[in-house]
């Protein structure tokens, strides 16, 4: 009798290896094309680099150096000073994938799973059969370690094929050489150039050096020496906790009640909440936890959020703080106007996290083009994929015409400006695998569109400021320029005395106009005054005409006041805007030269910059 | 003679005070300086039935010295009037436009930017005076075109009155256009047509093959986008010698502007068109149609190929049957050629075969 078939397919069978299946697909872990694949590997190399630096309080001092190796091929090298690995653990680190510190803790990191450089090393590996090599040094005083790695992709372990010690010029670091089949391209968004340029953008703690193919170094500089806040790590939350971590965690806690379990694994439970956590899930606080059934962690679940419990905390976040994305901004751009945000930290499914944003505006920026897209996940820039990511949707839900910007077809904004942005979180929802794209969770995109909102005002202040800034220089231009040459241009051409244009600058300027004119009356001279409002408002003031000479039939009559030798006769008016008034006397018995030679009219009550044809005075009329 | 000049020095001096005065005024009125003139764009031009050329309509646009572009081209017109008015109307003496534009160089900050500004102040003064450049003693820098054939005229010169013969007494360029046409007097000739013509390649070849003797034709050589002189020449041979005139360019939409400034009027200088345009000439060629019938070799049409035909389609000038179904047909076969692509079909072709299939076509021989 034949056995039966699933003996048969028993045989094939088999566990895979993580390494053998990444062999497969690769694509997952963003080593597709050749230009892709070494931004990847940089990108995971600076990763860690800048993680490690932070963890031991170093300010990062990392330079990236690509090298031709012939063919398709290129050499890789980044070196960091951070605090170097001992060199037990640099076959696991560098060769074995999901091996890392960050995966079990809850704290906001660059990376996580533990994939990325060594997904980096088996790529180098499958494309040129090559070890990858690394040097790292953790103590000033002793000879750094070098070693020649391979990984066992059937077993997912690290093979040495050669260790020793060696001299190294730096004091402590690690030094990763790689080669593999990529390429090196300028001139788009997804190359290393800007790859680097947008990390200094957010880092700007750290010293990045790139030396291209060619020779050619170009220097990231730091703007800070002040380290960034380190996150603390913090335990869960108990919003968004899923069943079967739950079950997990109560299978093999070391608590013997449920209370306590429920106290210390979990962030903001005290004593008082765990109690009142039991009694709405109806369980005994004294509950052993390995004995609570399927049934009851459910309750535990809907008991989490029945009782009323804080947000998690937030020291678990390291933003980069307004300041700092204003200084990155300005170091890496020239542009007029820079605003930036931090918001106040916030939740999704129990994973603290905050929204940062900057928009930087005008200077060198195409005025033509889309802004600029700088999305960036704990402080990692994303470089692919910004037409699935949470961020841009975020970007094209804001209706940016109200804040005085292009908004061609209603999608990414038009014109001279970049906008950042920057999502920290313990835990970033990422769309796939390759962390390019922030997935679009409704908690988050608020945040981002609060915070852009809120920068996007500021922005639009300052260009309605500049727009009233520049009809004034050009209002200013005209009255101070091109005028008086009209009217001497003109009068020269006509041959006629110049006309005084003080009229026609108060129209311009929209200013209240005080026009003294005399004409030859009998023995004296008829004084007439005219008195025009261009303003938009209403004025009420007091014209002050000072001088020696009695006046006589004055219309309307002025209050007199004697002051001495000078006489001050002062009119109340009211002027409405656009209308205008006129006062009239005679001068009797004086002379063309004394006439010629009256003092300026004097109007109190109205700004100086307001009035054209008089003195100003401030005052009070009541 | 002189006294006749001496009139139109004069009139033309009253015009120009008479705005600088105007602007004066406005000042000593208390206004703020402003000049009225026609919007110069397609939308503002207009069929005049009685002279059957394109002119400005109605739509007026506003320079007031409110904005600081405004205050500008006041100023700027104040100083080229100025210069006009002293020194070409009262000392006798003149400039071309290039000119103009150097002497702009002493005006600080009346001074032109590039020159097409001062060519476009000038026309501004044509404009609002009624008058023409050459009564501001304002002469162009472009040579005037040539001509070839049996045409005898009288030009007056600074040394004296010369009898020329168009074919007998030039080289094989032709006769020069001077810049002031009307300096020359037509006197006789012996023309059924004239055929004006875009490039100076065809131009050439049409004498080399004895088609003017042949067809009895005066040759008109355009130079591209043609000058004043050239298109003011061309109304005169039509009018005065009751000659039609036949245009022959290139099949491409800047090719048809240039058909459309001889026969119509061109947008940027409107004003002018009753002086210059001749409502008879027809458009003899390379039409889109005969891209096809004759299989000539083409080149693709660029973008702003069809941005220029897609924007005549919705100029007045072209806004007739005939155009329409040219130019959509060259939109659909995305093509255009230029008159030398006759050549390859033999360099006789385009004497022996086109011109006289399209001329009997025509109705004008």
């Amino acid at each position: 009798m034949a056995a039966p078939i699933a003996v048969e397919l028993a045989k094939k069978q088999r566990a895979i290896s993580i390494a053998e299946f990444f062999e497969k697909n690769r694509q997952i872990l963003g080593f597709d094309s050749a230009p892709r694949s070494l931004l990847t590997a940089v990108k995971e190399a600076v990763d860690n680099a800048l993680d490690a630096c932070e963890e031991a309080s170093i300010l990062p001092d990392i330079l990236v150096s690509i090298e031709d190796a012939g063919g398709d091929n290129v050499t890789l090298i980044v070196e960091d000073n951070g605090p170097g690995i001992v060199n037990e653990q640099i076959p696991k680190i560098f060769a074995k994938l999901l091996y890392g510190s960050r995966f079990h803790s809850i704290k906001q990191s660059r990376g996580q799973q533990g994939i990325g450089i060594s997904a980096a090393v088996l790529y180098s590996q499958l494309t040129t059969g090559k070890p990858t090599r690394i040097i790292s040094k953790i103590d000033r005083d002793k000879p750094a370690h070098f070693c020649k790695l391979v990984i066992n992709t059937s077993t997912n372990e690290p093979e040495i094929l050669e260790e020793k010690e060696v001299e190294w010029d730096r004091p402590r670091g690690t030094r990763v050489e790689m080669e593999m089949k990529a390429a090196y391209i300028k001139g788009r968004r997804q190359s290393v150039v800007e790859y680097l340029k947008s990390t200094a953008i957010v880092n700007t703690h750290a010293r990045l050096t790139l030396v291209e193919p060619d020779g050619n170094t170009i220097v990231f500089d730091r703007a800070t020496d002040l380290l960034p806040e380190p996150a603390q790590e913090i335990l869960p939350h108990p919003e968004g906790i899923e069943l079967g971590t739950l079950i997990k965690m109560l299978r093999y806690t070391d608590r013997q009640k449920l209370a306590p379990f429920l106290r210390y694994s979990f962030s903001r439970i005290g004593l008082h909440t765990a109690e009142e956590i039991c009694k709405a899930a109806h369980l005994d606080p004294d509950t052993e936890p390995p004995n609570i059934s399927l049934e009851d962690a459910k309750k535990l679940i809907g008991a989490f959020k029945k009782v009323k419990i804080m947000a998690p905390p937030t020291d678990c976040l390291s933003p980069i703080t307004e300041s700092l994305i204003y200084k990155g901004l300005e170091k890496e751009y020239s542009v007029d106007f820079i605003a930036t945000v931090t918001r106040p930290a916030s939740v999704h499914s129990g994973h603290p996290f905050l929204v940062e944003a900057g928009i930087a505006y005008g200077g060198s920026l195409g005025k033509e083009d889309r802004v600029a897209i700088l999305r960036f996940a704990n402080r990692v820039p994303l470089m692919y994929q910004q037409g699935g990511c949470a961020i841009t949707h975020s970007i094209e839900n804001i209706r940016w015409k109200n804040y005085s910007i292009n908004q061609p077809g209603g999608s990414i904004p038009a014109g001279p400006a970049v906008i950042v942005v920057h999502v920290a979180s313990t835990h970033i929802p990422f769309t796939s695998e390759s962390k390019d794209a922030v997935a679009d969770v409704p908690e988050i995109m608020n945040e981002v569109e609060l915070a852009l909102k809120e920068v996007a005002r500021k922005l639009k202040m300052y260009l309605s400021k500049q727009v009233s800034l520049s009809k004034r220089r050009e209002k200013e231009e005209i009255i101070k320029k091109l005028l008086p040459r009209i009217a001497q241009k003109v009068s020269q051409v006509v041959e006629k005395p110049m006309p005084d244009i003080t009229p026609i600058v108060a129209k311009i300027m929209g200013n209240l106009l005080v026009y003294r004119t005399v004409s030859k009356n009998g023995d004296g001279y008829l004084v007439d005054i005219l008195i025009k409002n261009y303003s938009s408002a209403n004025m009420t003031i007091n014209l002050h005409d000072t001088h020696q000479y009695p006046i006589r039939d004055a219309k309307p009559d002025p209050k007199v006041i004697s002051l001495g030798k000078d006489t001050d006769y002062i009119w109340k008016l009211d002027v409405r805007s656009s209308s205008n008034l006129t006062i009239q006397y005679h001068l009797p018995f004086v002379s063309e030269d004394e006439v010629n030679s009256l003092p300026s009219l004097i109007v109190e009550g109205v700004d100086e910059a307001m009035v054209n044809g008089a003195k100003a005075i401030r005052g009070y009329v009541d | 003679m002189n006294t006749l000049r001496q009139q139109r020095d004069k009139l033309a001096k009253k015009a120009l005070l008479g705005i600088v005065d105007g602007f004066y005024q406005q000042l000593d009125d208390q206004n703020i300086p402003t000049l009225m003139l026609p919007t110069r764009t397609k939308n503002n031009i207009e069929y005049n039935d009685e002279s059957e050329v394109w002119v400005y309509g109605d739509k007026e646009s506003e320079r007031s010295a409110k904005t600081v572009k405004g205050a500008r081209q006041i100023l700027k017109m104040s100083y080229t009037a100025e210069l006009l008015i002293k020194e070409h109307l009262e000392n006798n003496r003149g400039s071309t436009l290039r000119e103009l534009y150097y002497i702009s160089e002493n005006w600080d900050i009346a001074k032109f930017n590039e020159q097409p500004e001062s060519d476009r102040m000038i026309e501004d003064l044509e404009i609002v005076t009624s008058l023409q450049r050459e009564d501001f003693h304002m002469r162009p820098e472009e040579d005037g075109a040539t001509i070839f054939g049996d045409l005898r005229l009288k030009e007056t010169t600074k040394r004296g009155e010369r009898i020329i013969h168009c074919r007998n007494d030039v080289g094989e360029g032709g006769y020069q256009i001077p810049f002031s046409v009307d300096n020359v007097e037509f006197l006789d000739h012996d023309a059924k047509f004239i055929v004006a013509i875009e490039t100076g390649g065809m131009y050439a070849r049409l004498i080399e093959n004895g088609f003017d003797e042949e067809h009895n034709a005066i040759l008109v050589h355009l130079k591209g986008q043609p000058a004043r002189s050239t298109r003011r020449t061309l109304k005169r041979l039509n009018e005065e010698m009751n000659l039609p005139v036949v245009v022959f360019t290139d099949s491409d939409p800047w090719s048809y502007r240039i058909f459309a400034s001889v026969a119509y009027g061109a947008i940027k200088s409107a004003h002018m068109s009753e002086y210059m345009a001749t409502p008879a000439a027809r458009f003899i060629g390379v039409q889109p149609s005969d891209i096809v019938e004759y299989d000539l070799s083409t080149d693709k049409l660029t973008d702003q190929d069809i941005k220029a035909l897609r924007s005549e389609l919705s100029d007045p000038r072209f806004d007739s049957e005939y155009w329409k179904t040219q130019i959509k047909l060259q939109l659909d076969i995305g093509k255009k050629a230029e008159q030398q692509a006759f050549a390859g079909k033999g360099l006789d072709f385009v004497t022996q075969r086109y011109l006289p299939e399209r001329l009997t076509e025509m109705g004008i021989i």
